[in-house]
Formats: C-alpha cells, sequence, structure tokens
C-alpha cells in the first residue's frame, strides 16, 4: 500500500457536535441533582433508596451515564489520535475502549435496576 | 543588549545550541530586527529571513522570547534581556532560524486558496456589495507568516492532517466570499475529525497573530456553517 497521508472521514462535525450535546445533558443533570440534594431537609440512605426507585430517575441517570460514556470516546479517542501514531495500534486501542465502555452501560444498568 | 540565539547548521554541527551575543545598541524606537541585522554584520553565519522589513511579507517570523511574533515589528523596548530567540516551533530546521514551511503551504493549498467560480467572467469585474465585501475583513489580511499555526499545539501534533489556524482563516475567507460557488465542496474537505476538528479552541492563534486577526472565530464560523448545513 502507498503511504499516503489519507484524511476525509466525514464524521468530524457529527462527533463535535454529540460532544456538546452529552455535556448538556450531564450539566443539567448534575445541576438537577445538586439542587435536589439541597433542597431536602435531612439527607440519609432511605431518601437516596427513594430517590433511585422511581423508573423516572433511573432513566435519566442512564441517559446522564450514556452521555458520560459517549463523551469519554470522543475525548478519549482524540487523545489517542494525537499520541498513537500506528493506525493499527491505534485501532486496537479504540475498539478496547469501545468494549470496555459497553460493559460500562451493562454495569450502570444492573446497579440501577437492581438485577 | 543581550541575546541568546538558537543556532544550528546541518552541515557543521551535530547538535542545535544557544549562542549569547552581546550588542551595543540603544533600544530607543528599533526593532527587533535591526538588531539581527546589526548582529549579522558580526557574524555572517547566522541565518534568518527577512524582506519587507515593515511587517506586511511575513517572512521574518520566529519565537521571540517564547512568543511568535515578527521580529520587523518587534519593539526591542518591549522585550525582557537577554531576548531569547528560537525558530519557529513545530516545523523543520533548515538553518539557524530559517524553518522549513513546507508543510504549512501544503495545508494552504490543500484548501484551495483561490476564488471558484464557473460563471463565464463578466465584462468588468464580480462585484460584491460593501456589505458582503465587509464579511472578508479580518480574514484576507492574513500575510502567511506562520505565527499562528506554529503556535497551535493541535498542529505540533498533526501537523500533515490538521489544517492550522492559518489554513483555516484562508478556507473560511473563501467560504465567506460571495463570488464563490464551491461552499458545499469546500465544507467537505475539512468535515474530518482531523483537518478542522483538531482545533480544541486554545486560541494562542489569536494570542500570537501579528495582524491581529481571529482564527478561532473563523473556525467556529466554519463550525456554524457545517451545523446549518446538517439540521
Amino acid at each position: 500500500m502507498v503511504n499516503r497521508i489519507v484524511t476525509g472521514a466525514h464524521y468530524g462535525l457529527r462527533d463535535w457536535l454529540v460532544q456538546r450535546v452529552t455535556a448538556g445533558v450531564m450539566v443539567l443533570y448534575v445541576l438537577g441533582l445538586a439542587g435536589w440534594a439541597l433542597w431536602q431537609p435531612a439527607f440519609g440512605y432511605d431518601i437516596w433508596t427513594e430517590l433511585f426507585s422511581g423508573d423516572l430517575m433511573r432513566s435519566f441517570s442512564l441517559l446522564f451515564l450514556l452521555s458520560l460514556f459517549y463523551h469519554a470516546w470522543i475525548g478519549v479517542r482524540d487523545i489517542v489520535m494525537d499520541y498513537v501514531k500506528l493506525a493499527s495500534i491505534r485501532l486496537l486501542i479504540h475498539v478496547l475502549v469501545i468494549l470496555a465502555l459497553i460493559m460500562y452501560v451493562i454495569w450502570a444498568v444492573q446497579i440501577l435496576w437492581g438485577l | 543588549m543581550k541575546f541568546r540565539i538558537y543556532r544550528y547548521n546541518p552541515e557543521a554541527d551535530s547538535a542545535p545550541y544557544m549562542q549569547d551575543y552581546d550588542l551595543d545598541l540603544q533600544a530607543g524606537d528599533a526593532m527587533l530586527l535591526d538588531a539581527l541585522m546589526q548582529l549579522r554584520q558580526q557574524d555572517d553565519s547566522l541565518g534568518f529571513r527577512k524582506s519587507c522589513r515593515e511587517g506586511v511579507c511575513g517572512s521574518d517570523a520566529m519565537n521571540i522570547n517564547g512568543r511568535n511574533g515578527l521580529a520587523c515589528i518587534t519593539p526591542l523596548s518591549s522585550l525582557k534581556q537577554p531576548i531569547e530567540i528560537r525558530p519557529l516551533p513545530g516545523l523543520p530546521v533548515i538553518r539557524d532560524l530559517i524553518v522549513d514551511m513546507t508543510q504549512f503551504f501544503k495545508q494552504y493549498h490543500s484548501i484551495k486558496p483561490y476564488l471558484v467560480n464557473n460563471d463565464p467572467p463578466p465584462e468588468t469585474e464580480r462585484l460584491q456589495s460593501p456589505k458582503d465585501r465587509a464579511e472578508l475583513d479580518g480574514l484576507y489580511e492574513c500575510i502567511l507568516c506562520a505565527c499562528c499555526t506554529t503556535a497551535c499545539p493541535s498542529f505540533w501534533w498533526n501537523p500533515d492532517k490538521f489544517v492550522g489556524p492559518s489554513g483555516l482563516l484562508q478556507a473560511y475567507r473563501f467560504l465567506a466570499d460571495t463570488r464563490d460557488q464551491d461552499t458545499a465542496a469546500r465544507l467537505d474537505n475539512l468535515e474530518d475529525p482531523y483537518r478542522l476538528f483538531r482545533c480544541h479552541t486554545i486560541m494562542n492563534c489569536v494570542d500570537v497573530c501579528p495582524k491581529e486577526l481571529n482564527p478561532t472565530e473563523a473556525i467556529g464560523k466554519i463550525k456554524d456553517m457545517m451545523v446549518k448545513r446538517m439540521v
């Protein structure tokens, strides 16, 4: 294969936009949760479990975590793109990061829904 | 005045080194380039580029006390001594303060820095309204000195793939031109994770530009155009 510099994968804009949207979701969730925590007169295990027993809170928490994982994927991929120059090793790292993030999603669902 | 200047002659030196110079000169209104010219009279082996000596040609861009700038419009009185001068970072050194700009100009050429218009040429000129013309202010003034691009960490990491602030400012100069007909292809050319989106708004480019231009703003406007096109 000729050793040419190849560019032109058309996902730059999509990932840049997704990174901003997921950041927005995370900010809203964190502010919402912080606001709720400040509003509580007393704070204990029972209130905490009650909050997370509703499907709505579990769903929003999952949305937050999915945003976090996708955001992290783009960030980590950007770092790998800068520092790992060999395409084969870069691909290997990308695959490992994606698999780890998928495992985190499964783990998050298990924790949130107490399976 | 005391100077510390980066010296490297690949034919004679095994490694680059810093050389100290002492020059009997009052700063006054003199610019750094004036001092460099006098230093070259002392030591004619000192290599640097210069041409217009008034901030128009962009030949004498160098790293002055850690910051990229043009020697010809940097007043000596504004610099702390010893004045440490190095070549522009991130580009291969040919000799002393002279760098190989091939990569920089390759990126510049890659954005097609010319008007693409397939209509038959009119009798006189392709006219623009004053408002449309005003869009090009802050873009066309770029002199391609490479101060911004070589101050950009994203360019240091990926000089072969990331266009760099100067090239992207020029890219927007043609995207913003109402006479150009190549908008879609120009955006396609940049909609890539490397070519434009390596920019992480570090803004070193804005900090060092000797013409006080704002590549970061231009890059933001290209992103806006891409988002508008997508949604």
